[in-house]
């Protein structure tokens, strides 16, 4: 049951990334919102759904946007292996965790992005795509990472509370 | 009394309605004071209440403001997509909301809310008043995407309406938007207005895109290149038409295979 909280969760964060974060650009790059969400749902101790939600929130996006659905799908995957990774090996700093999962997320899914088009015959320049594109992207992603981590934290301990202590 | 009347007393009689009226004075003044010392904490939470009644009002007036001002605005977009309407009628439209893009930056797209249960198909031009800005890319049954022509993917065939030429214009992952295969020996000027030639059946003709501001023509290339500022501004894109009586042509089968 406790997994339904998904539903609302990544409805509200896919439908406010096209609704509104796709909208406000640096350069031409834009926040990817439901990376981080993903990023910080995974980061939390309690979470052990957050492959599921990597999925659901890849073919929501997938369905949504022009592009191919294997790269949201993967990307996310990609971001939730390396939330668990980076959740064993720098557990005593959640926010520095975030950050590196939040830069290194970004990049892949912009490459993975960037391979899949060029693959399908679309032009697209390296250096527009880096310049314009994924780094514009990552420095919004940084902005992001902070409030949406105390956001999923809070979710998470609401949706696992942990056991009182007598 | 006589005296009095004779105006013996009126010293007197100065002096006493004099003291009469100080003694008055000094009782109404204090009067008031105690009146304003027992009644003024009434007032003021009187006041207070009716400044925040105030303030509730004004908060409501602007927001109402804010309201009409956004609806003014959309009124005056659909008086301009109306009266674009009116002077194409060889088309048929359907209004459309802009609610969203593409959550990919790499991807120009936007999301609609009318979709196949309002005679929406893939492959329909979408315009505003302004000039043409994609066309229908995928449909659901109450929302559609729509490419528009600065996505990277797209290409759309144009001419230039003073050199009497034709063109492949082209995205970017900028928005910019590029004129390609323009021949040599055309003579392209900034300022040249560019237009659908309807080649290849994807869009019809006639359709203004936007006009030329720069030429780069080298002479070791085959083809001069062109930069198109487009007459639509696609980050601001409210309202869009969809042209509904235009079917596109499929002419991927008569294309040879590599």
């Amino acid at each position: 049951m406790r997994n339904l909280i998904a539903v609302p969760v990544i409805l509200l964060t896919v439908i406010l990334q096209s609704a509104v974060i796709s909208r406000v650009y640096l350069l031409s790059g834009i926040a990817d919102l439901p990376l981080v969400m993903l990023a910080a749902w995974a980061l939390q101790d309690e979470v052990d759904s957050a492959w599921h939600w990597a999925a659901a929130t890849g073919l929501l996006v997938g369905f949504i946007s022009g592009i191919s659905w294997i790269v949201p799908v993967l990307g996310y995957i990609i971001v939730v292996v390396l939330a668990q990774v980076f959740q064993r090996r720098v557990w005593q700093a959640p926010l520095l965790a975030m950050f590196s999962i939040t830069f290194l997320g970004t990049i892949i899914v912009s490459v993975l992005s960037l391979a899949v088009l060029r693959f399908s015959g679309v032009p697209l320049p390296l250096s527009d795509v880096f310049g314009l594109l994924t780094l514009p992207g990552v420095l919004l992603n940084m902005l992001l990472a902070i409030p949406v981590y105390a956001v999923m934290r809070d979710l998470a301990r609401w949706v696992y509370p942990s056991p009182e202590v007598e | 009394m006589a005296l009095a009347l004779g105006g013996y007393f009126s010293s007197a009689s100065n002096v006493f309605t004099g003291s009469l009226v100080n003694l008055q004075t000094w009782f109404s003044a204090r009067f008031v004071a105690l009146q304003d010392f027992f009644t003024s904490p009434r007032d003021i939470a009187s006041l207070r209440q009716r400044n925040a009644e105030l303030e509730g009002e004004v908060a409501k007036l602007q927001a109402q403001v804010i309201q009409l001002q956004q609806e003014v605005g959309e009124t005056e977009i659909l008086a301009a997509l109306v009266d674009f309407s009116r002077a194409n009628p060889e088309n048929t439209y359907r209004a459309a909301a802009v609610i969203g893009r593409d959550p990919s930056p790499f991807l120009h797209f936007v999301i609609i809310n009318r979709g196949s249960n309002d005679g929406i198909l893939r492959g329909m031009p979408v315009v505003t008043d302004q000039g043409l800005i994609g066309r229908i890319d995928a449909v659901i049954a109450d929302a559609a995407r729509v490419q528009l022509i600065t996505d990277p993917a797209s290409s759309v065939n144009v001419r230039l309406q003073n050199a009497e030429t034709e063109a492949s214009l082209v995205g970017s992952v900028t928005g910019d938007v590029t004129l390609e295969l323009i021949p040599q020996d055309i003579d392209v000027q900034p300022g040249d207005l560019v237009l659908t030639s309807g080649l290849g059946g994807g869009y019809p003709p006639d359709l203004i895109i936007g006009q030329v501001v720069n030429v780069r023509s080298r002479d070791f290339d085959l083809f001069q290149q062109a930069t198109v500022q487009s007459v639509v501004d696609f980050n601001r894109l409210e309202i869009v038409l969809v042209i509904v009586n235009f079917k596109p042509v499929d002419i991927s089968p008569l294309l040879p295979t590599p």
